[in-house]
């Protein structure tokens, strides 16, 4: 128990930075209602990126910047196969993922992983970090609980933002009926794109986050994000879904959501000490569960109500 | 205001589902017409509409807007020009958002989508003096969420939508018809005001004949693919339901009467 309780803020890090990615990904499931599974591929490419950037000598901020702009063109790729080619979207999004998976590795010099000894740059985030600080020999605003924490909101008030201008609100009429945004005249397969692009851009932050908290980026690092994501977006959702009503507070949510799951997957980790193998059977499992539940409630709830009014 | 030259359009061609919807349809428009358009399934009056929205290309022919060719314009570029209203309730408006946050997409149809907020005080108040005029009481519930009204509201908010900001051109594609009657005429009595006040070009769809007969100056009757009966003015007043059937047997060159147009 006590392992548990003393990795607890590493494992509250890891699900901020995650949060981040969840967020992303909100942008695609709930409001353009696109599975978007390039999340998978572009998760590694911001890592990568901003690896790669950072071993060039670039600084850690511009890194990222290089990182998020990575995550819009793969974004924008998926949108692209979508939107002009008629490919269906999961379809798309898979396409780029794969696609993704050789410039990823051509991105990290043909390697499967590459390193940032942490003592020689100047990293925003870090496991060792988290330590030092716990420890009194680093300032608390280095607390990666408080940077992530603070980028998370900074990223929430700007999409709240965003979301609640013209712009914003026809992505979000987009997704909600194609057929009425049209009518209105908007432009529904710009604003997909523009929508996977932002969401893919968000997605590569947070695996420049991780890579950086970790140390290293490698090639299998997104595997299953987007499970992660929804699992993140179905806790958040599932906890705070009657309480919070305003889009803001439903975007914190998601990022909540995502701290929940990596503290549960931590207890699951080191309180009933199961493999770590098998934690993306879990979260596979959890996660069909909570997606059938709505499916399960009206198809049983509802069939009942038809037979009594036959009868 | 409308034109439509030689309009033909053919879905599945070229395969045992072929079918010829519009064949060398020709309508003109003039401004403040309002057409009421019958004619028995399959007769081409939603692709009609369809063709004039560019919810699909034409095979052949021109259509003109206010002069403006727009036969090769997608559909989002045209609804700049149109106002709809759909049979289904459910296709005007979008479910997950607010009442008042459907209203500002609408007020904002054919112009450029900025980064300036979304709506503002102004419009609020704005929206909530036009919502008192459908009596349906949706002045109150402006931040309800458009999912939570019924198909009746749900089209009366369309309608509004559509006429928000004044269309060249309205487009009723039997917007009353998946309501029940009472509700129904509420929407069409709503229907005939706006279009009144505003002078609003108009064609729609119906397939009740008293309604055809009631509303509009001009009525069109819609027969394979074209239009094979233009009645307006008095002429058109003075119609009655048998008149018209009669016109339509006429028209369709045998005594079948589609079920549903004696029905209704």
């Amino acid at each position: 128990m006590s392992s548990f309780i003393n990795a607890l803020p590493g494992a509250a890090a890891q699900g901020m930075i995650w949060g981040i990615m969840a967020i992303g990904l909100y942008i695609t499931y709930q409001l353009l209602d696109i599975a978007d599974l390039t999340v998978d591929g572009s998760f590694c490419t911001g890592g990568a990126v901003c690896v790669m950037l950072m071993l060039s000598g670039w600084n850690v901020w511009l890194a990222m910047l290089g990182a998020v702009l990575a995550g819009m063109l793969a974004g924008l790729v998926t949108g692209f196969f979508h939107t002009k080619c008629g490919i269906p979207a999961i379809l798309s999004g898979i396409l780029t993922q794969l696609g993704l998976w050789s410039l990823n590795l051509a991105i990290m010099g043909m390697k499967a992983n590459q390193a940032l000894n942490v003592n020689n740059f100047k990293l925003l985030v870090n496991l060792r970090y988290l330590q030092e600080v716990q420890k009194g020999t680093r300032p608390i605003f280095q607390y990666p609980l408080v940077v992530v924490g603070l980028m998370i909101l900074a990223i929430v008030a700007v999409l709240y933002w965003f979301f609640g201008t013209e712009l914003g609100a026809s992505i979000r009429a987009t997704g909600a009926n194609g057929h009425m945004a049209r009518a209105q005249g908007i432009n529904t397969g710009f604003n997909k794109v523009l929508g996977l692009a932002l969401s893919n851009g968000l997605v590569a932050l947070s695996g420049a986050l991780l890579s950086q908290y970790q140390g290293f980026a490698e090639i299998n690092m997104g595997r299953g994000a987007i499970v992660i994501g929804l699992a993140a977006i179905i806790i958040g959702e599932a906890a705070f879904g009657s309480l919070f009503r305003n889009f803001g507070l439903k975007l914190l949510a998601v990022a909540v959501g995502a701290v929940i799951y990596y503290m549960v997957l931590q207890f699951v980790v080191s309180v009933l000490a199961i493999n770590t193998n098998y934690l993306k059977l879990f979260s596979a499992l959890i996660v069909a569960t909570f997606l059938a539940v709505p499916y399960w409630k009206q198809e049983y709830f509802h069939k009942k109500v038809k037979e009594g009014r036959h009868a | 205001m409308l034109k439509i030259e030689n309009v033909c359009k053919t879905f599945n061609a070229g395969t045992v589902n072929e079918k010829v919807a519009l064949k060398g349809l020709n309508l003109e428009l003039r401004e403040g017409d309002f057409v009421t358009v019958i004619g028995g399934n399959g007769a081409g009056k939603s692709t009609m509409l369809n063709a004039i929205t560019g919810v699909f290309g034409v095979d052949a022919g021109k259509i003109l807007i206010d002069g403006v060719d727009v036969t090769g314009l997608p559909e989002y570029k045209r609804a700049k020009y149109i106002g709809r209203v759909f049979q289904d309730p459910m296709m005007g408006t979008a479910a997950t958002m607010q009442i008042e946050e459907n209203l500002a997409l609408a007020a904002r149809r054919g112009k450029k989508r900025t980064l300036r907020t979304g709506i503002t005080r102004a419009e609020r108040e704005d929206y909530r003096e036009r919502l008192k005029i459908l009596d349906l009481g949706l002045e109150d519930r402006m931040t309800a969420k458009v999912g939570l009204l019924s198909g009746g509201q749900r089209q009366a908010l369309t309608l509004l939508m559509a006429t928000l900001q004044r269309p060249k051109l309205l487009l009723l594609d039997e917007h009353t018809a998946a309501l029940d009657p009472k509700t129904a005429a509420k929407v069409l009595d709503a229907t005939q005001k706006i279009v009144e006040k505003d002078h609003l070009t108009t064609l729609m769809i119906t397939h009740n004949m008293r309604d055809a007969i009631a509303y509009g100056n001009r009525l069109i009757m819609m027969y394979n693919g074209h239009v094979v009966v233009d009645v307006s003015g008095e002429e058109k007043k003075n119609l009655t339901v048998e008149q018209l059937l009669n016109l339509f047997s006429q028209a369709s060159g045998s005594d079948e009467v589609d079920d549903k147009l004696v029905l209704s």
